[in-house]
Order: C-alpha cells, then structure tokens, then sequence
C-alpha cells in the first residue's frame, strides 16, 4: 500500500508537525519506501506467537506512593521558553 | 599519557605520577587542537572539567582510593549532565542545560570521574553515519573523508583520535557497535536493564541501553562496572547483584564453542569484512574454542520489524518536545496546536521528522495489528533463534557491519540503505542480548574491522572474557590512526 499526500498530511497533524508543500511530497515519498520495505513482516506466518513488548520479561515493579522529590520548579522553569507566576505559559486555549 | 588505556591510567594516579588535573589538562588540549577537524565534541568546559579533576585530586589526598578517581571520560550527548548543555545532537534542544544528572552520569561522578565534554551523535540517536547531527557530521579519525558510525560516532571518533580515553554511547539498534567496529574500537551494549536509562534521552525505551566505549576489553570492564546497576528511577532497571565485571577477564578460553550463524555468513557482508572475520575465528581456534554452525533464521527480519517497533517507540518519545517546557519554541506561532506543529517542524531533522510520522502511522487506528503487533510477535521469534542458538554455543560471533567505514554521502538519499548498514546488530536488541564489537583487522582503503560477539543474557563477564583473551594475542585494539599517535 502507499500513502497519498493527504495521508501524509493526516499522520503529520496527527504528530503534530507542520509539513511544508516540498516536504510533504519528499518525506511522503521516503515513507512508502519504508513502508515498502517492512511490507515483508506480513508475509511471515506469527500465528500463535505471544507479542514480544519488552527486551526481558519481569513484573512491573511498583514503588510506595510517597512524595521522593524535592521541589524544584524554579530550576526547571529556568529553562523553559515561556513563565510568569510559577506557570508555564502557551497561547490562550480557553475563551 | 594520551595512549594509555585505564588501567594504565589509573596506575598512573595513584602511583601520583600524574594528577588529575594534569590528565584533565592534557586531553582538554588534545581536543582543542583536533576537535575542529573531527568535530567529536558538541560541548567542552574547560571550567567545569577543571573542577572536578581538582576535586577528584582531593579526594585522593584524603587517602580516597578508587579506580576511576580522577579517569577522564567524555559522555554521548544523549545523557543529561547537570549544568552542562545536553542536545541529543538536535536543534529541539540546542538551548537545553540539564537540570539534572543521569544515573550513568551521577555513577561516574560519585566514583570521581572527570567529565571532559559531550560528544557528538546522530539526532536523538537515529541514524548510523552522524550525517543527522544538528552540528554537523563527526569524521572518522582513520579517514576524515569517511564517517565515524552511529549513533555514537562522536564518542568513538574522539576514543579513536585519543581526545578522550574512554566514551560512553548508547545503543538502540547498534549506535555503540557499528561506530566502535568503524573506528576500530572496543564497544559494548549490556542486556537490557543492566545500565539504568533515566537521564538517557529516550528514543526507543524498549531497545535503548547505555555502555561503555574504549580501547579494550579490559576498559568495557572496568567502566561498566561504575555504569551498571539497579536505579529505582528506571522502571525496567533490573534488580540484581552488583557485578565485577572484570572478574573472569583472565579465564582461559579450551572449550569456548563459538557459534557462527550462517545468516550472518551469507550475501552482504563485503570480502575485506569476511577475510578479517574468518582470520580472528583462526585465531579463537588457536586459543582452543570450538566453532558450531548456528542458525537464527528469522534475523533477516530484523531490520523492517525494528523498523517498526523502533518509529513507534519513538513516535510516543519524542511527543514530550512540545516547546512547552523546554527546548525550541517557534518564533512565530497562532494558537497551542499551531505553536507545537511548527516548534516540532522547526526543531526536528528530516530522519527524525520521517521516523515520528512511520511510528504515528503504524500506531495509527486500523494499522496497529497489521505492523506494530506483527512486528512484535516477529520479535519474538527473533529472540527464541537466539534462545534456541545458545544451546549450543556459548558466545556467537560475526561481523558487526557488513562493510569498513563509507564515504560521507554514500548512502545517498534512501533511508532504507542506512537502515541496513545495521543488519548485523539489530537483532540483539530486539532480543535484549548483551552484545560487543572488537577490531579484528584492516580491510579496504585500511579501515578498521569489528568483530561482534554475542551473549547470552547478563553474559557481559564471559563476553569481557573471551574479547580479552583475544586482546592479549592480537594488536589491533592497539592500532591508532595518525593523528591518534
């Protein structure tokens, strides 16, 4: 299957990255390439195979819900693009 | 001095031949002198390296012991460094100073490590030439016409070109292999959960894992043994016994049985790799290993199920750079959507631009089952070849890449061709096994060859063992390139 220049539009509002006209077509054309690519895996019969998520199997391992961090907000805000009274700040979304 | 490896070094300290602060000095000015040339290091700070050497010298003349106390060492750019700029190669964060130490990073300073800088990478660690690095491409030190490998390229340019005596990388699908197989180094990748990954800049959580680059196998051992252990920051750091790593070094090898898969001794490999291959399982024979015939028939499967899980993993990683909190914001922007579409679009290269969008895709409703879950239960059976192979071998060897270091350029402008140059070492992450490149030899135009060696789960002290054994026979770990001398 190969992606049309709207698909690729869609994925990339889905991934939230603005796409020139240029790039669309450019980085449409390499992803039906990948995608061409790993085409193979479907031939490959994985019937009865349990899905491998992780390198090792082991229990998720919890921890006690107690407070382990310090407060360092003014650190972290220090580096950040947009603050104002302890908050990080993004254009208006609410009306 | 600049030779050394770190044994050596360490000798050196604590004999107090030489003080930390002279060491710090020493390479600090190696990198100044060659650094722009090679282009190994994003971030040095004169400073701030002083400082800790100095540290470190007091705290040997408070009658501290230790073997990495006062060891200059330089960090892949992918490990957050408190106060020092951590870029993970890319644009998105060339503004970001850590708040925060790795665990890797805050292992090595509580041992007194002496950080010398931060090395260049492949952007966010996605690629295997460091032609997508924000700041340029690193050279090979061994042809700068060629590339050094990736993701960890800077790291191992700058071991190569002795700026820095060891490095740390990290390896998702090859990044600490194939660069030290193309500058001729020792490069190790532990079984997954080994190393602790916070602080590591994600790029696929599942296949990620941290490790040690030098000149021998007797440095991957002593620097992994002040990398690796438990963190309860890392919900997939395993629990287990700390481990001298260095411990079976010495072992002999009678009775080693080395198994060879034929997948990996087929079409693809180039005739220069094959002949330095060939000639170090000569040498393994001398030293009285056995070699099997292995089979792990679904590693062919690697490279497209990698790239599969790989974009995926990547595509929920990297969703945290929204220009929000840190990192590049677009100067120009309307509402909160547009400002995240365009501080993405502005702050992201092309390969990670195409591996965010094939992740987002195969993530995507209605294609979930047909990629990411198949390429999941493919992992499977990639991991049980392996499971089946070492029942009857105890190490598996081969090449690490299918061809000596290539021109810059060369893999032009498809990315699959790059996405093959790791063909050889995918697999062992999809499977979470400890795997290791050590020169073997020279092949065309005299690059350097890697010989892979493969390990069953948490065998990195055999694995440490059986490249030693190698080392005290051969020389090739100990070649340099001219501008190394």
């Amino acid at each position: 299957m190969s992606l049309n220049p709207e698909e690729v539009r869609r994925i990339a509002q889905l991934a939230r990255l603005e796409l020139s006209p240029q790039e669309t077509g450019r980085i449409g054309d390499q992803l039906n390439g990948i995608l061409t690519f790993v085409e193979q895996l479907q031939a490959v019969d994985t019937a009865g195979v349990t899905p491998m998520a992780h390198a090792i199997d082991v229990v998720q391992r919890l921890r006690t819900d107690v407070a382990t961090e310090p407060d360092r907000r003014d650190a972290f805000q220090a580096i950040a693009p947009e603050t104002g009274g302890g908050l990080y700040l993004v254009p208006k979304v609410i009306e | 001095m600049i030779q050394a490896g770190l044994k050596e070094i360490s000798a050196a300290l604590a004999e107090k031949k030489i003080s930390a602060i002279e060491l710090a000095t020493l390479f600090l000015g190696r990198i100044e002198q060659l650094n722009p040339s090679l282009n190994a290091f994003i971030t040095t700070d004169r400073d701030k390296t002083l400082a800790m050497a100095r540290a470190a010298d007091e705290r040997r003349a408070k009658g501290e012991r230790g073997p990495l106390l006062g060891i200059p060492l330089a960090h892949k750019d992918i490990f957050c460094t408190e106060g020092w700029l951590t870029t993970c190669g890319s644009k998105m964060l060339a503004n970001f100073v850590s708040p925060y130490d790795a665990h890797v990073v805050s292992q090595f300073k509580a041992a007194g490590a002496v950080t010398l800088g931060k090395c260049n990478m492949d952007e966010f660690a996605m690629g295997s030439s460091n032609e997508t690095s924000h700041f340029g491409p690193v050279k090979n030190p061994w042809d700068t016409s060629r590339v050094p490998g990736g993701s960890s390229g800077g790291s191992a340019a700058a071991v190569a070109a002795c700026l820095t005596p060891a490095a740390t990388g990290t390896d998702t699908g090859g990044s600490i292999r194939q660069p030290a197989a193309l500058c001729g180094l020792t490069g190790l990748k532990p079984t997954y959960g080994v190393v602790s990954r916070y602080g590591m800049i994600a790029f696929a959580s599942s296949l990620d894992q941290g490790g040690p680059m030098a000149k021998s196998a007797e440095d991957c051992a002593l620097l992994l043994s002040g990398m690796a252990g438990f963190d309860e920051r890392d919900s997939t750091s395993l629990q287990r016994k700390a481990e001298d790593y260095s411990r079976d070094l010495n072992k002999p090898l009678a009775g080693l049985r080395i198994g060879l898969p034929k997948e990996f001794f087929g079409a693809g490999m180039d005739d220069d790799v094959r002949a330095a291959v060939d000639a170090a399982l000569d040498e393994y024979r001398k030293l009285g290993a056995t070699t099997v015939e292995v089979s792990l028939p679904n590693s062919g499967l690697s490279v497209p199920a990698y790239y599969v899980i790989a974009p995926a993993e990547a595509s929920s990683n990297l969703s945290r750079f929204d220009g929000v909190r840190y990192g590049h914001r677009a100067a120009v922007y309307g509402d909160l959507v547009d400002m995240y579409c365009k501080s993405r679009a502005g702050g992201f290269g092309e390969e990670v631009k195409r591996r965010i969008l094939i992740g987002t895709y195969v993530l995507s409703h209605g294609y979930y089952d047909a990629y990411y879950l198949q390429a999941q239960k493919i992992r499977r059976l990639i991991a049980t070849d392996f499971s089946e192979a070492f029942k009857k071998c105890d190490v598996i060897m081969g090449p690490t890449s299918p061809s000596v270091a290539f021109a810059f350029g060369a893999k032009g402008a498809d990315p699959v061709q790059m996405y093959l140059a790791d063909i050889y070492t995918i697999a062992v992450n999809l499977a979470g096994l400890p795997g290791m490149s050590i020169p073997c030899g020279f092949g065309n135009a005299d690059m350097p060859v890697g010989l892979q060696i493969i390990g069953p789960w948490f065998a990195e002290a055999k694995m440490l063992n059986v490249a030693h054994q190698y080392q005290l026979v051969t020389d090739w770990h100990r070649r340099r390139p001219e501008r190394g001398a």
